[in-house]
């Protein structure tokens, strides 16, 4: 059995030269190996975050600890944030959307394979820059520094008095240049679904991939732009001398807060929604059921599109608004929830009744449902004012977002790596590392943020590099340090398993879950033209239609 | 497995899908406007919170020979485009040159204009709020202009090479679109500076 597995037939063509390769990965304008490009570049950007992550929760293992300095621990926050959002999240969705919307809707590439190619040079240009600043924050000369102002970077803490040097420049530019890519890689993310279909592929009949995608799209296009706008200004003051955020001569500390989070609240539907994305096509194949009510969830997804770009203020609450302006955004706070609830009721509807198969991505879409609705309940109490008042910046708004960034977002993603591996590589990844990998995250995850919930509560703040012992804090603190390693040991798991299964793992074929989408048809992994001949659809589930031309799925829609 | 050919019984009907320029010209300008929003709220939040001179009613005038310019030149790009499409390149030629023209012209005008704030009146981006707001959003502005008066040298040049001819006039529309978005935001980028906020 595993010689046969082994026995993988490659052409056997003379071998093309390393530095030819890589040639061919630098100068590549297909939308897979971008794709891939995309992620393998996530990866690495989530070690790096992981590791600062790790270093933080060193550090607070116990009270009076002092395994790093206060410096290095804000610039180990601020990098953190700052690397898992720009240069994780965003990057491995635009990596999977890359490679999957073209396969998904039939078509051979996506509608601007040079700027696709542009858009993650920018972006793998701004992570380099980044961490540059370790070398060049004061100057090689001077010792490195990271950015420290936080990921959000409240004014005045921006302006040239409070952060000398360098390495809040670092911060900016490398944000503006990612920017510039992620903007370019949505422009094509919406050109492609909306003019690269093939034959059949009405709006109504696209995978929800596809829709969800577009979404993300569109809301990138119109969250990321006036970040763009605020770091321009943002640089205006630090280089030209204005006042933008400039307290002393008028200006306003408060406007960069709202400009700030006018892109940092739809940024967290711009990560989630892929994720949905993702779900929404894993859950109907291991629960061997069509997706329950497909355009109630494209109608959700486009109503939360709309409303997170009208919820940013619940990020100031303590700041002092009106009260009119409180009630506005408490109310469309909680009217978000209303189609996200949707959402999770459409997914549990389709495992409902179905016949489940408990593989590795449906055990982590799984817990997706059930940590992200313990994410939005927490989500339901931060955004009631006087609640969050009392609990604004402290480790319970952390526990909440992790809640959501890790709970929901890494754990469908990790589901969409396992159930797409097979299609990028050829080959199946290992079931059993694979289900160890789901236990000891999900062990690690609930160590570290059920139990985060707690000292926020009690009093904890955020962004603190050490806290007085006889506060009740040292218990959960450490409990919460345990969990992290047992995370950790989970993605190396995850990670030795992508190794291991490349070389060594068994031949997949094009279909291994006898899925219903079109990426399914084609060998894996897909020759580079995707499809020899443009194929042509008439249902949701083309697949489907093929497999049982007696029963075909276009009877039902 | 690969030989599962996917075909499906389908019907004749035809399979039209909307051109991917304008789509994402489209986007391009939707990204472009979050970006102006966001200079032009700015603005309007600072007018009057300057701390010191001088104040834009002081110093302001109104441009509106450069705005009349800017705004048919608007005119002159839809009827070069026009006449590219039904393949009159020598017409197109000239109609394109005076869209050129035109943006020049309020390029030279917002030039001479920030020499006159500068040098005769000392408003600098640094001098107050109104200083640092008025140079970003109409220096914004001026970037996008010449970024759009490169686009059309480019064209101008290939017109010479002789290499543009009918089947361009998609792609030259693309960027007459841009073009139209540039004037909007003109129109949009007058009334708060030299009308609301004077």
């Amino acid at each position: 059995m595993s010689t046969e597995s082994i026995a993988w037939p490659r052409p056997q063509a003379q071998p093309v030269p390393l530095v030819a390769q890589l040639h061919q990965w630098v100068t590549t304008v297909d939308h897979k190996r971008l794709g891939i490009l995309y992620i393998a570049y996530a990866l690495l950007f989530l070690a790096i975050g992981g590791l600062e992550a790790i270093i933080m929760r060193i550090q607070l293992i116990r009270p009076h600890n002092d395994f790093v300095s206060p410096q290095v621990f804000n610039r180990m926050f601020t990098m953190h944030g700052t690397t898992m959002i720009f240069f994780v999240a965003m990057p491995v969705m635009f990596g999977f959307a890359n490679y999957l919307i073209p396969l998904m809707i039939g078509a051979r590439d996506m509608a601007f394979p040079r700027l696709n190619a542009f858009s993650f040079w920018m972006t793998a240009f701004g992570g380099l820059f980044l961490y540059f600043s370790f070398l060049g924050g004061d100057g090689l000369f001077g010792d490195g520094s990271a950015p420290d102002v936080g990921w959000f970077a409240y004014a005045p803490l921006t302006s040239k008095t409070f952060s000398r040097g360098h390495s809040t420049d670092f911060w900016i530019l490398s944000l503006l240049v990612s920017g510039f890519g992620s903007i370019g890689t949505s422009i094509n993310i919406i050109a492609t679904v909306l003019c690269m279909r093939c034959r059949g592929m009405t709006l109504g009949k696209m995978p929800l991939f596809a829709w969800l995608n577009i979404t993300m799209a569109g809301l990138v296009i119109l969250a990321v732009s006036p970040l763009t706008a605020a770091q321009l200004m943002l640089l205006v003051d630090r280089y030209l001398g204005g006042h933008f955020f400039d307290t002393q001569a008028g200006g306003s500390a408060v406007m960069w807060m709202h400009f700030f989070w006018v892109f940092g609240h739809p940024e967290v539907y711009v990560l989630v929604i892929p994720t949905f994305a993702f779900a929404s096509e894993i859950i109907p194949v291991f629960s061997r059921k069509a997706i329950f009510g497909y355009p109630i969830m494209v109608a959700a997804t486009v109503c939360i599109g709309f409303i997170s770009m009208s919820v940013w203020a619940h990020h100031m609450f303590t700041v002092g608004m009106s009260s009119a302006a409180n009630t506005f955004f408490v109310l469309s706070t909680m009217a978000i929830s209303v189609p996200t609830g949707i959402k999770i009721f459409n997914w549990l509807a389709t495992i409902w009744g179905g016949e489940i198969h408990f593989k590795t991505p449906m055990l982590f879409c799984i817990a997706f449902l059930f940590q992200f609705l313990i994410a939005g309940l927490t989500g339901v109490m931060l955004s009631a004012a006087p609640f969050n008042w009392q609990l604004s910046g402290s480790y319970f708004v952390v526990a909440h977002f992790h809640y959501v960034i890790v709970g929901a977002i890494l754990f469908t993603l990790f589901g969409a790596f396992y159930y797409w591996f097979p299609k990028m590589s050829g080959r199946m990844y290992s079931e059993p590392l694979g289900k160890l990998h789901f236990w000891l995250f999900l062990i690690g995850f609930h160590l570290t943020f059920d139990f985060m919930h707690i000292p926020g509560i009690l009093g904890m703040p955020r962004r603190i590099y050490t806290y007085e012992p006889g506060r009740g804090w040292d218990t959960w603190n450490l409990i919460v340090t345990i969990g992290t390693f047992f995370q950790a040991a989970g993605v190396l798991v995850f990670l030795g398993n992508l190794v291991w299964s490349y070389f060594r793992g068994k031949v997949a074929g094009s279909d291994p879950w006898d899925a219903w989408t079109l990426e399914w048809s084609t060998t894996s992994p897909p020759p580079e033209y995707n499809f020899a001949t443009l194929p042509e659809v008439a249902s949701r589930c083309p697949l489907w239609d093929l497999k049982h031309p007696e029963d075909p799925d276009w009877q039902y829609e | 497995m690969s030989a599962l050919s996917t075909t499906i019984p389908h019907s004749e009907t035809s399979w039209k899908l909307p051109a991917r320029g304008p789509v994402a010209m489209y986007c391009l300008i939707a990204a472009e406007a979050a970006i102006f929003t966001i200079f032009v709220v700015a603005y309007i939040f600072y007018i009057g919170k300057s701390l010191s001179g001088p104040q834009p009613k002081d110093v302001l005038r109104v441009p509106i020979f450069f705005t009349v310019c800017l705004l048919s030149s608007s005119l002159t790009i839809h009827f070069a485009v026009n006449l590219l499409r039904s393949g009159k390149v020598r017409s197109f030629a000239l109609w394109w040159f005076f869209t050129f023209a035109l943006g020049a012209i309020f390029l030279a005008g917002t030039a001479n204009e920030w020499r006159h704030l500068i040098y005769d009146e000392g408003l600098t981006i640094q001098t107050n709020l109104f200083g640092t707001t008025y140079y970003s959003l109409v220096g914004l502005h001026a970037f996008h202009v010449t970024v759009g008066l490169l686009a059309f040298a480019a064209v101008i040049i290939f017109t010479f090479l002789g290499t543009l001819g009918e089947q361009h006039a998609e792609r030259v529309e693309v960027l007459s679109m841009y073009w139209h978005f540039v004037d909007v935001v003109w129109v949009v980028v007058f009334i708060v500076v030299y009308i609301i906020g004077r």
